[in-house]
């Protein structure tokens, strides 16, 4: 890759206008980090299928457009409701364009619980944010999240205390919208005290607009015995390019749980980056992908196993009807002395038509010697067993089929304890399958 | 005996699957109100019947013709059987993963009812049908929140097709070899339940391997199936007699034929 390509110059020109203008007032820390972050993703260079973590997804529609930087960040007619997925009590944040918009009034938090706008928490909670923000989400490696990190001007800032449970879940709309096509990096920081606990759903949609590109990263810390589960809506418009990070860092026995749910973009690309770096911290990864048209969904997903006595857990299936392709990579890293690991990884791909395609790549990189791993990848049409046992039950075929379909997604949301948040994933599948079917 | 009503009726019946020949000429009649037990050693082609009268794919009809009420069965889809009145309890019941058992239970029912021009059921309305219906194999509503057969005991997925039986309210029920697997117990249970539902205008082809189940779901009429044909037809008895002779002894017949 090098540095005359003019994609990357492009966007090196766009950081040196953006450091001028918009990210012109940010605390020394962050001018550092962004100029460090910019220098990386120049070096890095957008990636080809010559690279080994994306031989089976192109960015080259990514690299061709030239997006313009998004500024707007009013707040679009929006019918809210309607768009999220959490009860109407959960406390929510609108981000337009990236850009934060609107959040739940501070009376209505517990004390000390924070959950604003990343701006406001350069000021606000400094110190906490410069501990962490962008020191998990491997910027070395990931072009892409040193790119979002070279942009970082607000965001979203989740902070709950030590031992303090919020009993209400936080909900964050991601909204795009545009006439022309346009790149946002939406940033989110949570940060989960000592034996804190929280739900928190991410919700990715878009109103009518061009093409645009979303790059996000999104960073979560768990201290201690800390308990977060975090849902993931991606619904970007189809003619839309998502490329996002997920980066977990846990502390002894904390408990992590990611449900996602991935239906939208014409290319979608999720990183999800879990360490697991105290003993007795467990995660679990959720997640269904369901895609049609030439639609194209790569998930790259690496647990690292970095003490001994933690248990992870995956599960991922997809759906790819017409010519779609679905991609799963998922590393599993279990660490000298990571001892007692116990690591579990399924990844069920569901082809609807012959031209349908899936990859799918476990990848076991174990280097202790008293672990427990295990892996498992499925990869074919609809059972026809299963589709006579429903047939002979009166169900006609086309109906068979969709019911097995929805089965297929709905068995990975089996798991999830919160009954009414599995009854709206539920619902999403099925309403996404639905209007599959009467195309 | 007057008025005998015939709902099934096989002639020359011949079925085969991957080529291979397993039905070779079955003639059967089934009327309304009657039980009839077909028993057989392994691999004499009693479960290819039932999938046959189910309609499954893999099996091709080779030769000869099935009539449900007067109609040719054969021409009809599995789920316009199904929705027809014909129900078969699989040997093998299939897990079908993140769907629940009311959910399907209740799409089936309303897929049914749908055919027969009844009003559709809604969740709450089909609770009280469904309610009803696991006291007679007595399930508590906890096995209706789990996905279909999905890690269901043997038992329990046979239990599960008598419920959906006793739901779907067939006319025409073929259970394959619905005892196999279940502990005496268990047995006594779905064969209570499946007379429960024995009506004068329905009828039931018990497919088994053992006469345990025939003590408690008291057949009219027994057929011996032996290499894809029936080499014997008797009443209750001959199926105690298969129980103290074996098979063996008819094997002259079968030669025979």
């Amino acid at each position: 890759m090098s540095k005359s390509s003019t994609a990357e110059t492009r966007y090196v020109d766009q950081f040196k206008q953006f450091s001028a203008n918009g990210g012109k007032s940010a605390p020394a820390w962050l001018k550092e980090l962004r100029e460090d972050a910019i220098g990386r993703f120049e070096n890095l260079g957008f990636p080809t299928t010559r690279d080994e973590e994306w031989r089976f997804t192109s960015v080259k529609d990514i690299v061709a457009q030239q997006y313009e930087l998004a500024t707007k960040r009013e707040l679009p007619s929006l019918d809210v409701a309607a768009v999220a997925v959490s009860p109407g009590d959960s406390h929510r944040i609108i981000l337009v364009n990236g850009k934060f918009v609107a959040g739940p009034a501070p009376e209505s938090l517990p004390d000390g619980v924070a959950i604003h706008s990343l701006g406001r928490a350069f000021e606000s909670h400094g110190e906490l944010v410069r501990l962490h923000l962008a020191k998990y989400s491997c910027e070395r490696e990931n072009v892409f999240a040193a790119l979002n990190a070279a942009f970082i001007t607000d965001g979203v800032f989740v902070f709950v205390p030590p031992e303090i449970v919020l009993d209400r879940p936080i909900e964050i709309i991601y909204v795009s919208t545009s006439n022309r096509p346009m790149v946002c990096h939406p940033r989110c920081l949570v940060i989960a005290g000592r034996g804190a606990k929280a739900v928190i759903i991410e919700n990715f949609t878009a109103l009518e607009g061009s093409e645009y590109f979303t790059n996000a990263v999104s960073e979560v810390v768990l201290d201690a015995n800390a308990d977060i589960g975090l849902y993931r809506i991606q619904r970007e418009a189809t003619n839309a390019h998502h490329v996002a990070t997920t980066q977990i860092y846990q502390s002894r026995d904390s408990r992590f749980a990611l449900t996602t749910v991935a239906f939208g973009a014409a290319l979608a690309r999720h990183d999800i980056q879990v360490v697991l770096d105290g003993e007795g911290a467990e995660c679990s990864l959720r997640g269904v992908y369901s895609i049609r048209g030439s639609q194209h969904t790569d998930h790259h997903t690496v647990i690292d196993h970095a003490k001994p006595h933690c248990n992870s857990f995956e599960h991922l299936n997809g759906v790819m009807d017409d010519s779609s392709r679905g991609v799963f990579n998922g590393r599993i890293i279990v660490r000298k002395g990571a001892q007692k690991t116990d690591a579990k990884q399924n990844n069920g791909n569901l082809l609807l038509t012959e031209s349908a395609r899936a990859d799918s790549q476990p990848q076991l990189e174990i280097y202790a010697d008293d672990v427990r791993c295990t892996h498992g990848a499925t990869l074919g049409p609809l059972d026809q067993q299963s589709l006579f046992y429903l047939e002979s039950r009166g169900i006609g075929e086309a109906d068979a089929k969709r019911l097995l379909t929805y089965g297929f997604g709905a068995e990975v949301f089996t798991a999830v304890p919160d009954s009414a948040l599995r009854e709206r994933l539920n619902k999403l599948l099925k309403d996404h399958l639905g209007a599959a079917n009467a195309k | 005996m007057e008025n005998k009503v015939p709902m099934l009726e096989i002639e020359n019946l011949h079925a085969s699957v991957g080529g291979n020949a397993i039905i070779k000429g079955i003639n059967l009649v089934v009327n309304e109100g009657e039980v009839h037990a077909i028993m057989g050693p392994n691999g004499s082609g009693k479960s290819t019947l039932a999938l046959v009268l189910a309609g499954h794919p893999a099996y091709e009809v080779t030769e000869g013709s099935v009539r449900y009420d007067g109609q040719d069965l054969l021409e009809l889809a599995p789920e316009e059987r199904a929705r027809k009145g014909v129900f078969l309890a699989f040997q093998y019941p299939v897990e079908i993963r993140g769907i629940t058992n009311a959910y399907f239970l209740r799409f089936a029912l309303n897929a049914i009812r749908a055919e027969q021009g009844i009003e559709e059921l809604d969740t709450i309305d089909f609770l009280d049908v469904l309610k009803e219906k696991l006291e007679i194999i007595g399930w508590d509503e906890s096995m209706m929140n789990r996905p279909v057969n999905d890690g269901f005991s043997g038992g329990e997925k046979k239990r599960n097709e008598i419920l959906q039986m006793a739901i779907l309210e067939p006319r025409l029920a073929v259970l394959d070899e619905t005892d196999s697997g279940l502990d005496i117990d268990a047995l006594k249970t779905v064969a209570a339940a499946v007379n429960k539902l024995r009506k004068p205008d329905n009828a039931t082809i018990v497919v088994t391997h053992y006469q345990r189940m025939l003590n408690y779901i008291e057949p009219d009429f027994v057929h011996v199936l032996a290499d894809g044909r029936i080499v014997k037809s008797g009443g209750k008895d001959l199926a105690l007699e298969l129980e103290e002779k074996g098979y063996d002894w008819l094997a002259p017949e079968v030669a025979a034929v």
